[in-house]
């Protein structure tokens, strides 16, 4: 056996010799060989941690050049719980139901795990649609039955939009930045909305606003001794992004009790700390209003980040992408831009980064994946790096900046479709306020769960009072609580949502982002479930 | 200052694009100054006059706007297939074009991707190890950043290249290991320049991890042949190396020796134990082809032998993004399925599809003829892909006067050119060649009819450049 041992030893550092980084089978060989007699070693080889385990399948395919042992350690390491584990399970219920419909307790599963309006119901806004489709299939506009399919100015406004796209060809690669008669009508829109004016060649349009985000981490971040502050709660393609750039997450904590509050002193806080642990603080990311927090910052809170970003250097990483989602009528959505310009800081005094997006609002576009950033404040030739990292991609999707533009300038009071654009618009955000307030009230309405309004986003992010007991369940199941809890919910109603860890929140705290998205008529049923599901919950594991 | 140049990811910094670099900035300076501009620097048909088909375009427009389907009088402006199918992607889709779907992308349409390689190659395929993205680079980058994990791990490059690949090794802090392709035999790929790409690149401490080839060739056109594409992926399995075979001019050959076929298929024809152990991944795209699509983003790659938990690993980056979008993977969908024999549609199609890809190799010729005609210019044949890569032998009074105008010899050449005649190409540097050695890259994508005035205006551009800068001291060769 030893003899057996010792050659199986000597055949994989021979194999090793060629692959410099061993996998983990030929280390465990190599320390027993070791252990044993005295066998060569290799000199410490650089042991690559994984989040996953060894399953067989992986690693006796170890001369495969890419396995999971030898893939890029920044993807193991970056997590995305919004679309993590639950929607798997979630997932393959949904498959399951198709076939065993009586197996369960409710007949349908109902995602409320992700920001994704239109695939719960809600109906996309008929003007912008009607442009869209007037762009895809130009050949339209020559056609005398157009006018009696589509609204006037709808016509109208494709027409302007293809004669600000060289030859109409809607087809083609664009300037890297987006078409340039686009950024002109959202700076436009911008300057409309803030009173301030904005310049179009400040405008880089991606595919939906996450891309913007990346870009930004990537040039902000060398190695891990770059950090970047973010809200904790956050959203978690921030810590993705970072995990990805190998930089470093550098945690202000939200305060629960005053409505999810960004207190400065926190801010000053953390910075040390970081500073202190040698980490060089790039960047400040707030996101407002917050997700999954909802909480919509006061317009003092926000001269004072300006403030502090000013004055310890750092670039503000403003994710608006929610800017249109506010639904209380003592709290309005103030842009950055707005507030810093408001206080006299020009482009020489602050670099700021704005995003928006399709995705949100009452628009709700996800799938066409359309955005852009607004950056302000940097000197040309750093703007020219970003310009470099966009033109590797080329260009965005022509389709999502169209509606990009839609978006940053609608119907005005006068055009054709108008009313009909109002009235869609007002019935989307009127109903997601109702929705937000009778899930904020059903979730406070559960022992031990307390649940901050939903000022502005599409998020409940309720706190869960959970018992000693079901904690210690949690931990039997080798998963995190609040996990446990929503999977519990999710077997028991069909109710998707995401566990707070996902989000990551104060320790020993335990929270579950909701969306407000199914439609109204569903709600009732999503009340009763959840209500009903959280009474035996805590029958079951009440201290 | 929050942010400094100097401050800035090095990696940023160090990555280079030509494509839309210098000489594509001095293009549009000029065109803004009211000088007429011909771009050739970016394979963009849509943008030189080439249409849509019309097909896939009547199909988008009734996603974009469902409520049309409702309408009554529907009928008066789309074809009853096309409305037949805006009905079936729809359903594919939760929701519309206006949700997320699936982070892989919606499983119809990557069911049609899987049905679409199976009928090519004649060997199924999996919808699960097909994922949709935003445009084929998205995929190379995915894909590139899972196997990049410093610059101690290479990457085998040909040289010359798409500058996606060496922009994207920098951003990721890998290593660039270029193989030269052979212009004086139609760039061909010699297996021997492989080993000794490999071999020099472990001498300095480099794991070579993938190996990267364009077939056909951008920015060089060529076709590899089956038994070149054999010897590459035995190449591959003997050093380890997952192979990524960017395919996206699948659809875009000029000759008849050489016609198109896929890594995938003769991987699966050298039977085991190749066929289980060599990893591939294959990209594709709707930009290129007879389609042209380059503004929607849409594209896919298929995983080969990749290993269950490496894929979800995959999949988890993916869904940080969210999802592709939709309406480009409707026009996937429709590229892979497209219409039929007895369809409504179908002689449309037809008729449009062969006017472009006929016209294509028109082009091809007529740009090869015209170069080769030039003094100083000799250039290989198009094979296949939208470009035309000249190498121009510039005699050493060009390179003293580059040398002293501060530029590289090929982007002084590509800078007097688009000043005297609007062409705006792409200097090789951009691409990489041999030291000592000069091209550019043009695409064929001008109108037809417009291209004998072009090629016209390049010769006299050159023939006149070479008579001024011909002191008698010899010239730029291999």
């Amino acid at each position: 056996m030893r003899r057996f041992v010792i050659s199986q030893a000597k055949n994989l550092i021979d194999q090793t010799r060629r692959r410099p980084l061993p996998n983990h089978k030929s280390l465990r060989l190599l320390s027993l060989a070791a252990a044993s007699d005295s066998a060569p070693v290799l000199s410490s080889p650089r042991l690559f941690s994984s989040s996953s385990d060894m399953s067989g399948s992986d690693s006796s395919s170890s001369s495969l050049p890419v396995t999971l042992d030898s893939i890029n350690p920044k993807v193991l390491k970056c997590e995305y719980a919004v679309r993590g584990e639950i929607v798997n399970i979630a997932q393959r219920l949904q498959e399951d139901l198709k076939i065993n419909k009586d197996a369960y307790p409710f007949d349908e599963i109902i995602y409320c795990n992700i920001g994704n309006p239109q695939s719960l119901g809600q109906q996309p806004i008929t003007f912008f649609r009607e442009v869209l489709a007037l762009c895809s299939h130009t050949a339209l506009l020559d056609e005398s039955a157009t006018h009696g399919l589509f609204s006037s100015d709808s016509i109208d406004r494709a027409w302007k939009i293809l004669d600000q796209i060289p030859g109409k060809a809607t087809g083609a690669y664009s300037h890297s930045q987006g078409i340039k008669g686009l950024r002109d009508a959202i700076a436009a829109g911008i300057e409309a909305r803030d009173g301030f004016p904005a310049d179009p060649n400040d405008i880089f349009m991606t595919d939906g606003a996450s891309p913007g985000v990346h870009m930004m981490m990537q040039l902000l971040i060398s190695s891990e001794k770059d950090g970047i502050l973010c809200p904790i709660p956050q959203y978690p393609l921030y810590s993705a992004s970072i995990a990805l750039h190998g930089g470093s997450l550098v945690p202000y904590y939200l305060d629960e009790a005053s409505g999810w509050g960004l207190e400065i002193s926190e801010l000053k806080k953390q910075l040390e700390e970081a500073r202190s642990k040698g980490i060089t603080v790039r960047a400040l990311a707030v996101i407002n209003p917050g997700n999954p927090t909802g909480q919509v910052l006061a317009e003092e809170n926000q001269r004072e980040i300006v403030d502090f970003c000013k004055k310890e250097g750092l670039v503000l990483l403003a994710d608006e992408v929610y800017q249109e989602n506010v639904y209380v009528p003592d709290k309005k959505f103030h842009s950055f831009k707005k507030v810093a310009r408001s206080m006299g800081y020009g482009e020489k005094d602050i670099c700021l980064v704005s995003f928006q997006s399709i995705s949100k609002g009452y628009y709700g576009e996800c799938g066409k994946r359309g955005g852009y950033m607004e950056v302000t404040g940097f000197t040309s030739d750093v703007r020219e790096q970003i310009y470099k990292l966009a033109s590797v991609n080329l260009c965005s999707n022509i389709s999502g900046q169209i509606l990009a533009s839609l978006v940053m300038s609608p119907p005005k009071p006068g055009d054709d479709s108008y009313d009909s654009y109002i009235a869609e618009k007002e019935g989307i955000l009127s109903s997601l306020a109702k929705r937000a307030k009778t899930l904020e009230e059903a979730l406070n309405k559960l022992e031990g769960v307390t649940c901050n309004r939903a000022e502005g986003a599409m998020y409940l992010f309720p706190c869960i009072n959970l018992p000693q007991k079901a904690i210690a369940a949690a931990e039997a199941a080798k998963t995190a609580p609040d996990a446990f809890y929503c999977k519990r919910l999710l077997n028991a109603t069909g109710i998707v949502v995401v566990p707070g860890s996902g989000f990551r929140q104060v320790p020993g705290t335990w929270h579950f982002r909701c969306t407000i998205l199914p439609q109204e008529d569903k709600i009732p049923a999503i009340v009763n479930r959840l209500t009903e599901f959280h009474k035996s919950f805590m029958d079951e594991f009440r201290d | 200052m929050a942010l400094e140049y100097e401050l800035l990811n090095e990696n940023v910094k160090k990555c280079q694009y030509a494509v839309r670099g210098e000489l594509y900035l001095r293009a549009s300076e000029l065109q803004k100054e009211g000088k007429k501009i011909i771009f050739t620097n970016v394979g963009n048909p849509h943008a030189l006059g080439q249409k849509p088909l019309t097909f896939p375009r009547q199909v988008v427009a009734l996603c974009q706007a469902p409520f049309l389907l409702d309408d009554p009088n529907v009928g008066m402006l789309f074809p009853a297939d096309a409305i037949a199918r805006a009905k079936h992607y729809l359903s594919l889709t939760s929701g519309g074009l206006g949700a997320y779907s699936d982070s892989r992308g919606l499983p119809g349409v990557r069911k049609e991707v899987a049905e679409f390689i199976q009928r090519r190659d004649g060997y199924p395929s999996d919808p699960e190890l097909i994922f949709l993205t935003d445009g084929a680079s998205k995929g190379v980058m995915q894909i590139l950043n899972c196997v990049i994990r410093g610059e101690g791990d290479g990457i085998l490059v040909p040289v010359p290249q798409y500058p996606l690949y060496s922009a994207t090794i920098s951003l990721l802090g890998g290593s660039l290991v270029p193989y030269y392709l052979d212009e004086s035999e139609n760039w061909g790929l010699d297996v021997n320049n492989l080993r000794q790409s490999v071999a020099q690149a472990r001498s300095q401490g480099i794991s070579v991890r993938a190996m990267v080839i364009i077939n056909p060739g951008n920015p060089t056109g060529q076709c590899l042949s089956e038994a070149n594409l054999k010897e590459i992926l035995r190449f591959c399995y003997n050093e380890k190396l997952v192979l990524l075979g960017d395919e996206v001019y699948q659809q875009n050959i000029y000759q008849d020796e050489r016609p198109f076929i896929s890594s995938k298929k003769v991987l699966m024809e050298m039977g085991s134990p190749f066929n289980k152990e060599v990893q591939l991944v294959s990209f594709h795209t709707v930009s290129k082809g007879y389609w042209g699509e380059c503004g929607q983003r849409g594209g896919y790659f298929e995983m080969t032998n990749i290993p269950p938990r490496v894929v979800e690993e995959i999949y988890k980056v993916a869904s940080i993004a969210l999802s592709p979008n939709v309406s480009a993977q409707i026009f996937m969908g429709l590229m892979v399925s497209p219409p039929k024999p007895g369809d409504i549609s179908y002689d449309q199609f037809a008729r449009e599809s062969k006017g472009i890809l006929e016209s294509l190799r028109r082009r091809a010729k007529i740009m090869t003829d015209g170069f080769n005609s030039c003094k100083n210019v000799v250039c290989n044949f198009t094979e296949g892909a939208m470009y035309s890569f000249p190498q121009i032998r510039l005699p050493t009074g060009a390179l003293q006067a580059a040398k002293q105008a501060g530029k590289v010899p090929d982007v002084f050449y590509c800078l007097k050119l688009l000043e005297a005649t609007g062409i705006s190409t792409v200097p090789g540097s951009g691409f990489g060649q041999k030291e000592g050695v000069f091209h550019l890259r043009t695409t064929i994508l001008p109108a037809e009819e417009e291209m004998p005035e072009i090629m016209d205006s390049f010769k006299k551009f050159n023939d006149e450049f070479m008579t001024q800068y011909d002191n008698g001291f010899g010239y730029s060769r291999m």
